[in-house]
């Protein structure tokens, strides 16, 4: 038990710290034209990387995440918003498990 | 208030997308012989999908002090470029104690949707931050509580809604620049890559390889597709 209160100081004070710090630590404009374009490519790169291959195996079925995600890519391409797309390809990956269901 | 109440609406999403995956914590925890209000709490100090993960493969075990902690450092060293990069973009009014503040919330989804604006001040991001908040812990405590009430198929379906919202930030953007989408493919390419070679699935975490493709996408974006000078987050246009 004392273990648990150990692990957690740790667990969240390394997370809190590591997202807070330069956070609070950066209060000029940074100027460098690299470093800028780091900064602006870095939250797409972050995003794409935990995308895939990952989200094709969210369902546990690689069908009916691929059709989730499909139907989804579709709705955020006509830059549909983030719930109405989020809504719209759990709706599709639950019909396609449907689906699947009725043709087994 | 006008901007708070824009913040917490931006937040449903992110916190829908939250209660499912913070669901599925809330299992995993109990599995592993957490009490729920463990898991509870190590998602309302923590909030962090993969390095909660990760922090519980370690805690099952006693004294593994310095292995939390560097797995931590390398599962979430892609908050401080997230930090770095949103300090670029918020307003005057966001002064040192906010940050210090309101940097506790500096999650993946958050700081994708706040970055997704020209500029950010401390009242939007503070309501964006409340309903992930609430989504990330109420999930827990349910998935802990009621983890195998919903039917699979259902259960099943919601996790894909954090990777929809994903798609509904990328894709807009990329659509509109050849640069975001080269970046894109190349991120996503290259974790294809450490997914499906054996030797890298089984020897890198998933935290780890995150991190190593995204800084090597962005890297070779701006060396590639460096942003324009006079204006930093515009880059070229199609």
């Amino acid at each position: 038990m004392k273990d648990f209160w150990i692990y957690l100081l740790i667990l969240a004070g390394s997370t809190y710290l590591i997202r807070a710090i330069p956070f609070a630590a950066l209060r000029k404009k940074i100027n460098n034209r690299f470093v800028k374009s780091f900064l602006y490519y870095i939250p797409y790169a972050v995003l794409s990387a935990m995308t895939l291959p990952a989200a094709f195996y969210a369902t546990g079925n690689v069908i009916s995440g691929a059709v989730g995600l499909v139907v989804g890519g579709i709705f955020a391409y006509m830059g549909k918003g983030l719930t109405l797309v989020a809504v719209v390809s759990c709706a599709a990956a639950f019909l396609a498990e449907c689906v699947m269901m009725l043709v087994k | 208030m006008k901007l708070f109440l824009r913040g917490l609406r931006s937040g449903i999403p992110i916190g829908l997308g939250y209660l499912s995956v913070s669901f599925s914590f809330g299992i995993m925890a109990i599995s592993m012989g957490f009490t729920w209000w463990q898991a509870v709490i190590i998602s309302m100090t923590t909030v962090t999908s993969a390095g909660q993960l990760a922090a519980l493969d370690i805690m099952i075990n006693p004294g593994q002090y310095a292995a939390m902690l560097i797995s931590q450092l390398t599962v979430n060293v892609r908050y401080s470029f997230m930090s770095i990069s949103l300090s670029q973009k918020v307003t005057e009014k966001f002064t040192g104690i906010k940050r210090w503040l309101l940097g506790f919330f500096m999650t993946d989804e958050i700081f994708a949707v706040a970055a997704a604006e020209d500029e950010v001040d401390p009242k939007f991001f503070a309501g964006l931050s409340v309903i992930p908040y609430i989504g990330w812990a109420l999930g827990t405590l349910l998935g802990a509580l009621v983890g195998n009430v919903l039917p699979a198929m259902v259960m099943s379906a919601l996790c894909l809604a954090i990777y929809g919202m994903f798609l509904a930030i990328v894709a807009p953007v990329a659509r509109k620049s050849w640069a975001v989408l080269a970046v894109v493919g190349i991120a996503g390419a290259l974790h294809c890559v450490f997914y499906f070679v054996p030797w890298l699935s089984e020897n890198v975490s998933s935290g780890i390889s995150i991190s190593v493709c995204a800084i090597a996408a962005a890297v070779l974006g701006a060396l590639l597709f460096p942003v324009r000078e006079e204006n930093g987050d515009k880059e070229v246009t199609k």
